[in-house]
């Protein structure tokens, strides 16, 4: 309802069922059951309320992805501080007291408690119907809906009506997790396994629709139970497939309605990209230099982080491509550093090829992915565009967990080392920076180039620049190839690296990875990924060695950044520099205030 | 006064829209703020009632300063304001859309209800229940015009409420605004179309690229054709 994409949702879901467990082991009998879940849903319900209060109202104004990722944060965070509490092993909660038999249904046994949750989720819906069109509060949730400032217009603090919001949502998650207590066990990764759930729901049954998420959240759970009876080899991959064909035939979901044409650039600082002046480039030149004389001091250990940390650079660095000259925000984008990987596992499994062969054809696999998913993807945009990204990636992941014979299913594939004369680490390390230094230079070349700057054109405006003829779709087409092809070529580095792949390179993790490298070295500019790989991984790596509270620190970092500094450690810089240097404004301003007044 | 502006700069982004604008609304006036495309009428407006992040100036409404105010909080003090795009919420019914609107009634300020509103346009009585998103440009209009009404205002800020309507429309606009000023609203509404400001106000500004360019009664507009000719298309 308030457009927010918010990723700790799956958190609120967590622990809701953490504290319903908590509660519902202390109180005793029938009252003390369902009283416990009201109650934990109740408290959760104010955390969320004041997490809003403290946090997302800072970022409203900020686009989505911030707000993704800030909310993202608050997930790593909330992860570790389950941990924290109830420890790290499963739980099984009690059964639900008047619930505990089954009922016989047409020859088969149902629980008498799954039954309740059928009757308990139209309820619900038809609760939310009541409550959004028969209350004022409901009509002005509506209204904020499609049109923020023009509610503000009319006497309505809309910060408390988002706060109300906010936490109604938060309550029915912990509700939802506090009532699957009775049939599941309680675990600190449940948080990520429904948030994936639920963002496919929302987005198969159309944005803003109750009544479509309900029908879509139907058609899912059918999937996903029927699947594993008729199709056991692809039931993983059946429920993306289906979201990919919706968002293909119905564009916005089965419920939901066209957006009207968003500014996909965030507009957060208006200063124009320009290429590097000749001092800077000489700047560049002897960073790399510096980087590359760094296995004269460093250890082995050293040298292997900082490899890693280089392939990520290049990650980012396509990523980046992608989503802040294309304005194409890839939620999966994982995909094609694992196509790259698996792309090269292969070459040297199956075929026996050696490093420098499977170091270029590896890539062509992450290319072949980008140029099928990338011809749907660009179809879509906005939010439904980085769904059907997430979509591909998960069907890339589970062909690569589920084709076992190929792929090796979860145990990966071993025993892909490289070359002899880059086996040792400094020598592999200078590989890995030439092959990411080539790498970004080219994507950077390509940011100022025509190819550059029609990509930008079609984000910032799909109308205008059709109007002058730029074909949208192909450009962002071959954009999206471009940063597949060179996400692939990271992964292929990264195979070598480690020796081995595996399913969780496609995974969504190290996509999400990407998206917080991309933002925290600053989205509006051009070196921010560069930047914002290199802190995060460093930080990441780090911190896994010093601390067993690691995502607790990362997440909290994450927040802060998010809130402090929004646009990014690069951003930031350059709004230092700008400030003390405070240069004249230049001429086409002048030209742009007639435009934009009225 | 019932409003006073003075030194309004407005920007967006880097971009300087609003230079020193000043104007003032005395109780019960209607004033037009006339101007051609682009000369900064619709920014003046929602400088004043706030939705332009980026201003600084003396706005004073019932002699507070409500130039720091957010936007919820001036139009609860009785300021209202009605958009040049009607921005009306589509998926809500007309009543749904005048709910939006509502605020308690203000101590000696008409108070308005939907029946009321339906006296003033009838045609909407006519649709009660109808989808904003189903309703014509003109209804549209009144629509906007009455969910404003419904906060109790003593003032209106009017973005040019005459704007693409039929003939016929323009004129039962400008009896539903003169019926307005009999409650004794103080009115400004922003105009590209001379004769329409003429038909309701007494008093004109004309702004250009920004910069307040005359002041005066409609008398005095009429008897200087060529600050007419200079500053409005007509």
């Amino acid at each position: 309802m308030t457009r927010i994409v918010n990723f700790a949702h799956g958190a609120f879901y967590m622990v809701g069922a953490y504290l319903a467990f908590t509660l519902t082991e202390r109180l005793a009998g029938t009252w003390g059951f369902w009283g416990g879940i009201l109650i934990a849903a109740a408290v959760v319900a104010v955390l969320g309320a004041l997490l809003e209060i403290v946090l997302l109202r800072r970022i409203y104004r900020a686009p989505e992805l911030f707000q993704l990722l800030a909310t993202f944060g608050v997930t790593l965070m909330v992860q570790d501080i389950v941990v924290l509490i109830w420890g790290p092993e499963d739980l099984m909660g009690r059964r639900a007291p008047g619930f505990r038999g089954a009922v016989e249904i047409m020859g088969q046994l149902v629980p008498a408690y799954d039954l309740l949750l059928i009757v308990l989720g139209p309820t619900v819906l038809g609760l939310l119907w009541l409550l959004f069109h028969r209350t004022r509060w409901g009509v002005l949730v509506r209204a904020a809906t499609q049109d923020r400032d023009m509610v503000a217009a009319l006497g309505v603090n809309q910060k408390w009506l988002f706060t109300s919001v906010f936490a109604l949502g938060v309550f029915l998650a912990a509700l939802g997790g506090a009532l699957q207590i009775p049939r599941d066990a309680v675990s600190h990764s449940m948080d990520l396994r429904i948030i994936v759930d639920v963002f496919v729901v929302v987005v198969i049954g159309g944005l803003g629709s109750v009544t479509g998420a309900f029908l879509a959240a139907i058609i899912v759970s059918e999937l996903n139970a029927f699947g594993i009876l008729i199709f056991p080899k692809i039931s993983l991959v059946l429920v993306f497939l289906v979201m990919a064909v919706v968002l293909v035939i119905r564009p916005y979901g089965l419920f939901g309605k066209a957006e009207g044409a968003q500014r996909t650039s965030l507009g957060l600082s208006i200063r124009p990209w320009r290429p590097f002046t000749q001092a800077e480039r000489i700047a560049v030149g002897a960073g790399v230099l510096v980087a590359a004389s760094l296995p004269l001091f460093l250890g082995n250990y050293a040298l292997t982080v900082g490899s890693e940390i280089l392939v990520f650079v290049l990650f980012a660095a396509s990523l980046h491509f992608m989503m802040t000259v294309g304005g194409l925000a890839s939620f999966g984008h994982a995909a094609y550093f694992g196509l790259g990987a698996y792309g090269a596992a292969f070459m040297v499994k199956l075929f026996g090829a050696p490093m420098e062969v499977a170091l270029l054809m590896g890539p062509l696999m992450g290319l072949v992915g980008a140029v099928l998913f990338g011809w749907f993807c660009v179809r879509l945009s906005g939010v439904y565009f980085a769904m059907l990204t997430l979509a591909f990636a998960q069907i890339a992941w589970s062909i690569a967990f589920q084709w076992v014979e190929v792929t090796g299913g979860d145990n990966g594939m071993l025993g892909i080392w490289p070359a002899s004369w880059a086996s040792k680490p400094a020598a592999f390390f200078w590989l890995v920076l030439g092959v990411v230094t080539v790498g970004v230079c080219i994507l950077r070349v390509l940011v100022f180039s025509p190819f550059g700057f029609a990509l930008r054109a079609a984000r910032d405006s799909t109308l205008r620049s059709e109007a002058i003829g730029i074909d949208r779709r192909n450009v962002q087409w071959a954009a999206f190839i471009v940063a597949g092809t060179f996400a692939g070529i990271a992964g292929v580095l990264f195979a070598f690296l480690k020796g081995s792949v595996f399913p969780d390179n496609l995974g969504i993790p190290i996509s999400v990875d990407g998206l917080v490298m991309v933002l925290l070295g600053g989205i509006e500019t051009v070196s921010g990924a560069v930047v914002g790989a290199v802190v995060y991984k460093a930080l990441a790596i780090w911190l896994m060695s010093q601390t067993e509270m690691s995502k607790l620190i990362l997440g909290a970092v994450v927040v802060l950044l998010v809130v402090a500094f929004p646009k990014g450690i690069v951003g930031f810089l350059e709004d230092l520099r700008h400030r003390r240097r405070p240069a004249s404004p230049p001429a086409g301003f002048k030209a742009a205030k007639v435009e934009a007044a009225e | 006064m019932k409003l006073e502006v003075s030194g309004l700069n407005s920007h967006y982004g880097p971009a300087h829209i609003l230079f020193d604008v000043a104007f003032e609304v005395g109780a019960g006036e209607v004033v037009a703020l006339l101007g051609r495309n682009g000369a900064g009428k619709s920014t003046t407006f929602r400088s004043v009632v706030g939705l332009v992040s980026q201003r600084e100036g003396q706005i004073r409404f019932d002699g507070t300063d409500i130039s720091r105010m957010p936007t919820y909080d001036i139009v609860r003090r009785g300021l209202g304001y009605v958009p040049e795009d009607r921005r009306i919420f589509t998926e809500l019914t007309v009543e749904e859309n005048f709910s939006v609107g509502l605020q308690p009634p203000r101590p000696g300020v008409a108070t308005w209800t939907p029946e009321r509103i339906y006296q003033l346009f009838p045609n909407l009585g006519e649709m009660r229940k109808r989808p904003g998103g189903q309703m014509s440009g003109g209804e549209q209009q009144m629509l906007t015009i009455g969910r404003t009404l419904m906060g109790n205002p003593s003032l209106v800020l009017l973005d040019e409420p005459s704007e693409g309507l039929a003939p016929k429309i323009v004129e039962q606009m400008a009896d539903a605004i003169l019926a307005m000023r009999k409650e004794g609203l103080s009115i400004v509404i922003s105009e590209q179309n001379l004769h329409f400001a003429k038909l309701i106000s007494d008093r004109a500004y004309i702004i250009e690229k920004g910069r307040m360019r005359f002041s005066g009664t409609m008398a005095e507009l009429e008897a200087n054709p060529e600050i007419r000719d200079a500053y409005l298309a007509v």
